[in-house]
């Protein structure tokens, strides 16, 4: 009897105290500053989601193409991927046009923060090779330029 | 009655348990003698500050970078200190950044900052901070904040007055705190102070759109030490104003010598009539030698040249251009409320605070109201040009900064405290104590004609018993007070680096859209860079020997080096392929005399190595980068001079497997 008359006078106090201990909390009148919207006039940018048949193919081969996308390799890729099949810092190059849809492709180079949070595929390669494919700045464009050339390196003309 | 008491402490142990769960909505111990206000200065993880606050970094050369209100360090800018952490100073492409007329000058005094405004507010391009030991101004870019461009200043000995910045950033200036012999002749007696010891201010052009500095002009005037100064504005814009001490041009023991005066003075200066003299070429031309430092952002290279003419204006020749006004005793600050009518003089050693009248300024100019002359420049009569005293404020007033809504708020070294006051009727409103002897303090956009408000900020002298000993030296610190409302109120003590002396604060908007987060490699003009892994390479050029390298996450092209011989001077230099924010890679080689490298995303920078022993020497980044950067490392072997073994290099070259015998 004592202990629940107890009980209630303890739960009286306790919201007696929740209700003083609140009345001077936080400051919500800050809005928070997302950095990334920000900092959107940078070079540094990600791009985003690409879909299937955003991007087609036609043979032959664009030469142009084949030749911008390897000067874009020679810069920014080829530190970490060989043109075999040798695992480097990520995967090989050698079969990647027929091992992988375009579109997968596209989206690892341009919006690669995206496929590790979401594609298991993506989330396999992490677990194999421990090292985040990096954001390397390349536009959409120049992405596609340098699948023409991986696709010149899958031997096809 | 045991049972009672079990039962007692149970209930209490139950009250206080269930109080603990849910007493969630507030961060725990901080509500300390300051009644919860500190909850204001409280910034929850993952949330950003309202402010950046530039403090200068004192006697360690370089500026720091905190957060407001959380009092957090983001950043040590290197400006004028040598930084081996960063590599800047040590680098071949930042050693020209401290070059001076007396060869490299490794460390200054830092004491003020000053923020770039358009139109009387902060605009968010660059930052100044003066070098108080070996007169020079250096520019900060707001964008990287990274130190741009040094100029050192001639004709001058301790650059005290600096930078203080002019509304629409036309100028920044630099007066000289120590008086010395200028011009040809050099080698006199120092007793001969009087006559042949000078003081000069300079006034440093800013190009609109670059921020590039060059010397205008410099005014020649008699030697006394030049303190603090600001700039007009608004009705007072094309005026500055500089306070000055030991009046009494004394040139040993100026504590008791420089004080016998019961007034000096603060020099008003009008620069756009200096101008005016400039242009009719009323300037004589100096024979000088200064340099100018400038960093090259796309060749990610410092480059210093040596100038060797500045233009002198001699008050002599040019009436009506400089004028004294008098000012209880040995001013330190002086500061222009934002209306740019009212500036406030702090005598450190008055028991007052005199406020001058822009208008009362210009009325006895105009009608010739004069005490009498300084070294044949007119002291204005100190009764025409006053707007009041503000009496008994406290004791040591040093610094004044102002909210935008009529009142000011002055440091008072002495007595400890910040004391607020009304400029209209020079009314006392309001003091609060600072833990201690507090000497600058800072508004954000307090120097402007828009303060942004909120706090005060106190930069203390001294700190002892407010925070955990360290030894005999304890750290430097700052306090943060809320100005909202009627009363200040303490919400925030933060220790500082260096001794804290003048700093800004402005919203981090301002500065943070603009923020640069990568150096595009397309646009990398540095001459050695390595534009891919394909061009790495290393050649000899005679006993030099250039290492081309790349780095990535996480390894370096090449990472196998032979051929070095004793004698040898090695060049690394290390282009960063990443183009990711947040992934410089550090570079470091065994026994290397000087530094480290710090590489940011698509920089090249370069170390100098001379190997001074035989053997095998392990390099390797140093700012971890991803989970094989235990593994980001190379070797460079060391031969002995007379070696005939030729300059080779490989990377992830497989050793031939040994050949079995039969």
């Amino acid at each position: 009897m004592k202990s629940k008359v107890l009980n209630a006078i303890a739960l009286l106090m306790v919201f007696g105290i929740l209700a003083i201990s609140c009345s001077g909390g936080v400051q919500k009148d800050q809005k928070p500053i997302d950095v990334q919207e920000l900092t959107k006039n940078q070079p540094e940018v990600h791009g985003t989601e690409v879909k299937d048949g955003e991007i087609t193919f036609a043979s032959p081969l664009n030469a142009e193409w084949v030749k911008s996308g390897q000067n874009t390799y020679d810069l920014k890729c080829l530190a970490c991927h060989k043109l075999t099949e040798e695992k480097l810092v990520g995967p090989g190059w050698a079969g990647v046009t027929k091992k992988r849809n375009p579109t997968w492709i596209l989206n690892m180079i341009t919006n690669v923060d995206m496929m590790l949070d979401t594609d298991p595929e993506a989330q396999k390669l992490l677990e194999q090779c421990l090292v985040r494919m990096p954001n390397q700045n390349i536009s959409k464009e120049e992405a596609r330029q340098v699948i023409e050339f991986m696709r010149k390196n899958d031997g096809e003309m | 009655m045991f049972l009672n008491i079990l039962k007692l402490s149970k209930f209490i142990a139950f009250v206080l348990g269930i109080t603990f769960i849910i007493y969630g909505c507030k961060p725990k111990g901080i509500q300390s003698s300051v009644g919860g206000d500190a909850v204001k200065a409280y910034v929850p993880p993952g949330k950003y500050d309202e402010f950046y606050n530039f403090v200068s970094g004192g006697f360690s050369g370089q500026m720091s970078v905190y957060g407001l209100p959380s009092g957090r360090l983001f950043r040590v800018i290197p400006v004028f200190s040598v930084d081996p952490e960063k590599g800047y100073g040590y680098s071949e492409e930042t050693k020209p950044m401290l070059n001076t007329s007396h060869g490299s000058v490794p460390w200054d005094d830092l004491h003020h900052i000053a923020l770039s405004q358009t139109d009387g507010v902060h605009d968010g391009r660059w930052a100044f901070g003066n070098a108080n030991n070996t007169p020079r101004i250096a520019r900060i870019d707001l964008k990287t904040f990274r130190t741009i461009e040094i100029i050192e200043i001639p004709n001058s000995a301790g650059n005290h007055s600096s930078p203080f910045i002019t509304e629409n950033s036309e100028y920044v200036v630099a007066g000289t705190r120590f008086s010395v012999p200028i011009g040809d002749k050099l080698d006199v007696p120092i007793s001969s102070y009087k006559e042949n010891f000078k003081g000069t201010l300079s006034f440093i052009g800013l190009d609109k759109q670059t921020g590039k500095m060059n010397i205008s002009f410099q005014i020649l005037l008699p030697g006394v030490n030049f303190d603090l100064a600001r700039a007009g504005k608004g009705k007072s814009h094309g005026w500055f104003f500089f306070s000055c001490y030991n009046s009494e041009r004394a040139n040993t023991l100026l504590e008791v010598n420089a004080s016998q005066k019961d007034k000096d003075f603060i020099l008003c200066v009008n620069w756009k009539k200096a101008e005016e003299y400039l242009k009719a070429g009323k300037g004589n031309k100096k024979s000088v030698k200064y340099a100018h430092n400038s960093y090259d952002e796309q060749k990610h290279m410092a480059n210093s040249v040596i100038e060797n003419e500045v233009i002198v204006l001699d008050p002599k020749d040019c009436p009506d251009m400089v004028y004294f006004m008098p000012c209880p005793k040995s001013p330190h600050g002086c500061d222009t409320d934002p209306t740019g009518e009212y500036i406030v003089g702090s005598g450190k050693l008055a028991a007052m605070i005199p406020v001058f009248s822009f208008t009362k300024i210009q009325a006895a100019i105009a009608s010739k109201n004069y005490e009498g002359d300084y070294e044949g420049i007119p002291v204005l009569k100190y009764d025409a040009v006053l707007h009041g005293e503000v009496k008994k404020p406290g004791l040591g007033p040093l610094h004044t900064e102002f909210d935008g809504n009529g009142n000011a708020y002055t440091s008072f070294f002495v007595s400890s405290e910040i004391v607020k006051w009304r400029i209209s009727d020079l009314q006392v409103l309001d003091r609060v104590p600072t833990y201690y002897s507090i000497g600058h303090l800072c508004i954000p956009g307090g120097p402007t004609k828009k303060p942004w408000g909120k706090y005060v900020i106190a930069y203390n002298k001294i700190t002892k018993d407010r925070y955990l000993p360290t030894g005999p030296e304890l750290t430097q610190s700052a306090q943060l007070y809320s100005i909202d409302g009627e009363k200040m109120k303490l919400l925030l003590d933060f220790p500082t680096i260096g001794e804290p002396h003048y700093a800004e604060a402005i919203p981090a908007e301002l500065i943070s859209k603009n923020s640069v987060k990568i150096y595009k490699l397309e646009e990398n003009k540095n001459p050695y860079a390595s534009l891919g892994e394909k061009t790495a390479k290393v050649e000899r050029k005679g006993n030099e020997v250039h290492v081309y390298m790349t780095s990535i996450r996480s390894h370096f092209v090449p990472d196998n080096i032979e051929g070095v011989k004793l004698g040898d001077v090695v060049y690394f230099h290390v282009t960063n392929l990443e183009q990711d924010w947040d992934v410089p890679h550090g570079f470091a080689v065994k026994g290397a005399n000087n530094a480290e490298l710090l590489i940011m995303p698509g920089e090249t920078q370069t170390l100098l190595w001379k190997p001074e022993r035989i053997g095998v020497f392990p390099m390797y980044c140093t700012d971890f980068c991803s989970a094989l950067h235990q593994e980001m490392q190379g070797y460079i072997r060391v031969s002995s001079a007379g070696s005939n073994l030729p300059i080779s290099f490989s990377t992830g070259k497989k050793d031939p497997e040994p050949t079995k015998s039969l």
